[in-house]
């Protein structure tokens, strides 16, 4: 089992999932058993912001997926995301019941408003966890699916792809603020009660909200490495380096990108479910264009290809916009741009590329080095060895 | 001549873009084991004619058969790889940030699909495959470089490398020996004539030296169709190929 795991996962996966790990048990017990009064009492506020976050960190792992392994730049995830997060939404909803204003035992409040008279086809069978729980995968999936099949057996690429994913976000923004829509329109779902029968609010929820949100944290990390070590990642690779080669290898790239990107959006999605009992409300505007650009800018800070940066691009720049907006809030925006601009010209691959950079130098260094004299044949193939050629040098 | 027992059969073949006519009415036949050389001044079509056979592109009219039964313009550049057609790039293409070895592994012949490349076990027979080849393309002992970091000659290496690990029946080589020096064109030839003792070559190019070298039957491409076809020799006495190619 621990072996298995180590195939799959290399060191600094290991370290961030052990971290995780950690963090969903010494967080949670922290806030529910130290005293207010200790100096490592986590106040249920900041639970919830750092959850918040790791939510963001999950968005970004899943657009590093495609982005930073495959090439393909998603201006959209943010779609994914929402959708994910209006399907909890939509749980938490029925969960309501008849405690809301209006009282009515089956009817979210704004449809009562509306005066809606029964509950529209689709909102059925999201009283029940579980069909929502699957919702929050299948729906963005599916979206994924059947968007990257037309997308990618066409073979849009680059830039037009990208817009594509952009104008996708935007058409669902726009879907969604439309009262008929039956998503309550431009104020979205919110006024949330219970989970599982939880209060909501109640700091316990809170920590266990938190638990669940880093531990599939954990596990996006986890399937994330799984497919990029596998020989599929390194096909991912060559898509992205060199896609019409990957082809007169005989590779389906247009099959391969639809396997992650699909996958991506899943992952987006159980994010999106995350965030949404943790802020208590969603609305079309985590639709908006600009909201994706922001977790591309994420992946970007913390290094594409990374696995590991776009987690700590995205709690690093979530903490300063959290900062910002509060000390500076006019400036916010330029010094994200600023960032940017930044990252793209002298990073490259973000904050662990610098490290990565070094350390692949060193790395490539010492194997020229070591590999002057090739090793003895049959100790590596275990075959007799073909007479060595003389080198052309 | 039918499309019966051979190898690669091109006849009619037209294709023009944007009124340009890149192959005109080309009709080639290459026969099982052969290797050929394809030599013609720029812009005779040389390239477009492999992007046909590999289905880059679609032809506009004529037909293209591989083994004398399967028509080419009908599949897509994974399928018609999978036929068993190889193809090397004018320009080295490798996979730069994997190390040489595994873009090895990539080519090697196997299961193309997504699923099975996720749960994909490396075996003791493609790990040996994979070093024969090494040793093969003279590479062993740079195999966990990057494939950035290889020489030019290194990376056209590599990619026959690939070639020869996908296992085709036919490998087109599109100027193989651009910007190498003279002892790597020779040891270039050497290992395109080993190459050609099991399989079909068709290799395009310029280096009179080279095409000499590797002592094979020559077609002389000019404005999308054959001008001459024979032994090096043949070919170029032939006064219209000292006209259009050698002459200048």
């Amino acid at each position: 089992m621990t072996q298995w795991f180590f195939l799959h996962v290399d060191r600094r996966g290991s370290i961030v999932i052990a971290l995780l790990v950690a963090i969903a048990v010494l967080v949670p017990l922290s806030n529910l058993l130290l005293p207010v009064t200790s100096p490592l009492h986590v106040p249920t506020y900041l639970v919830s912001l750092i959850g918040k976050y790791l939510t963001y960190a999950m968005l970004a792992v899943a657009l590093d997926l495609v982005w930073g392994f495959c090439g393909i730049l998603s201006l959209g995830h943010g779609a994914f995301f929402a959708l994910g997060g209006y399907a909890m939404g939509m749980y938490l909803m029925r969960q309501i019941g008849p405690r809301g204003v209006y009282a009515d035992p089956v009817l979210p409040d704004f449809m009562v408003f509306l005066n809606w008279k029964e509950l529209p086809w689709f909102w059925y069978g999201f009283d029940s966890f579980w069909f929502a729980a699957l919702m929050v995968v299948l729906v963005p999936g599916v979206l994924a699916f059947g968007f990257g099949w037309l997308a990618f057996r066409s073979r849009v690429t680059g830039v037009y792809l990208s817009i594509i994913t952009q104008a996708l976000t935007y058409a669902l923004l726009l879907a969604f603020f439309r009262n008929d829509m039956g998503f309550g329109g431009n104020n979205g779902l919110t006024d949330f009660k219970d989970i599982l029968g939880f209060n909501i609010q109640a700091g316990s929820t809170r920590s266990v909200l938190f638990a669940a949100t880093a531990l599939f944290l954990a596990l996006a990390v986890f399937v994330t490495s799984f497919i990029v070590r596998s020989k599929l990642g390194k096909v991912l690779v060559g898509v992205r380096d060199a896609e019409s080669r990957m082809r007169f290898l005989g590779y389906r790239v247009d099959r391969y990108k639809l396997l992650v990107w699909t996958i991506s959006a899943m992952m987006a999605g159980i994010a999106g479910a995350l965030y949404v009992p943790q802020v208590g409300i969603i609305n079309p505007s985590e639709f908006e264009p600009a909201n994706s650009i922001e977790a591309v800018i994420w992946v970007a800070v913390g290094g594409r290809g990374t696995i590991i940066g776009p987690i700590i691009g995205a709690v690093l720049v979530n903490f300063g916009k959290t900062y910002f907006t509060a000390a500076f809030p006019e400036i916010w925006l330029f010094a994200l741009g600023a960032l940017f601009i930044v990252v793209t010209l002298f990073l490259p691959k973000g904050i662990l590329g610098l490290y990565g950079m070094w350390k692949g130098k060193r790395a490539d260094r010492a194997a020229r080095k070591k590999d002057v004299a090739p090793p003895p044949v049959a100790a590596v193939s275990g075959r007799s060895p073909i007479p060595e050629p003389q080198a052309a040098e | 001549m039918n499309a019966h027992d051979t190898l690669l059969y091109l006849d009619g073949v037209s294709v023009s873009f944007d009124g340009f006519r890149a192959i005109n009415n080309l009709s080639l036949v290459l026969q099982a084991g052969e290797m050929r050389a394809i030599i013609g001044p720029n812009g005779a079509g040389k390239t477009t004619m492999m992007d046909i056979i590999t289905g880059k592109t679609r032809p506009d009219a004529g037909d293209v058969y591989f083994n004398g039964e399967v028509d080419l313009t009908k599949h897509d550049e994974a399928e018609i790889a999978l036929l068993g057609i190889g193809r090397k790039f004018q320009k080295p293409t490798v996979f730069e940030s994997h190390t040489v070895e595994d873009n090895l592994v990539l080519a090697l012949s196997g299961p193309r699909s997504a699923f099975s490349t996720l749960f994909h076990r490396q075996s003791r027979d493609e790990i040996d495959r994979i070093h024969e080849i090494l040793y093969t393309i003279r590479l062993y002992d740079k195999r966990v470089w990057l494939a950035a970091n290889l020489s030019h000659g290194q990376k056209q290496w590599l990619e026959i490398g690939m070639l020869l690990a996908q296992d085709p029946k036919l490998l087109l080589v599109d100027e193989p020996v651009a910007g190498m020096t003279d002892a790597e064109t020779a040891e270039t030839a050497k290992l395109l004539r080993d190459i050609a003792k099991t399989r079909s070559v068709l290799v395009v190019e310029h280096d009179m030296h080279f095409v000499r070298e590797l002592g094979v039957k020559v077609t002389c491409l000019h404005e999308g169709s054959v001008l001459a076809e024979g032994s090096l020799d043949f070919v170029s006495n032939d006064q219209r190929v000292i006209e259009v190619y050698l002459g200048r």
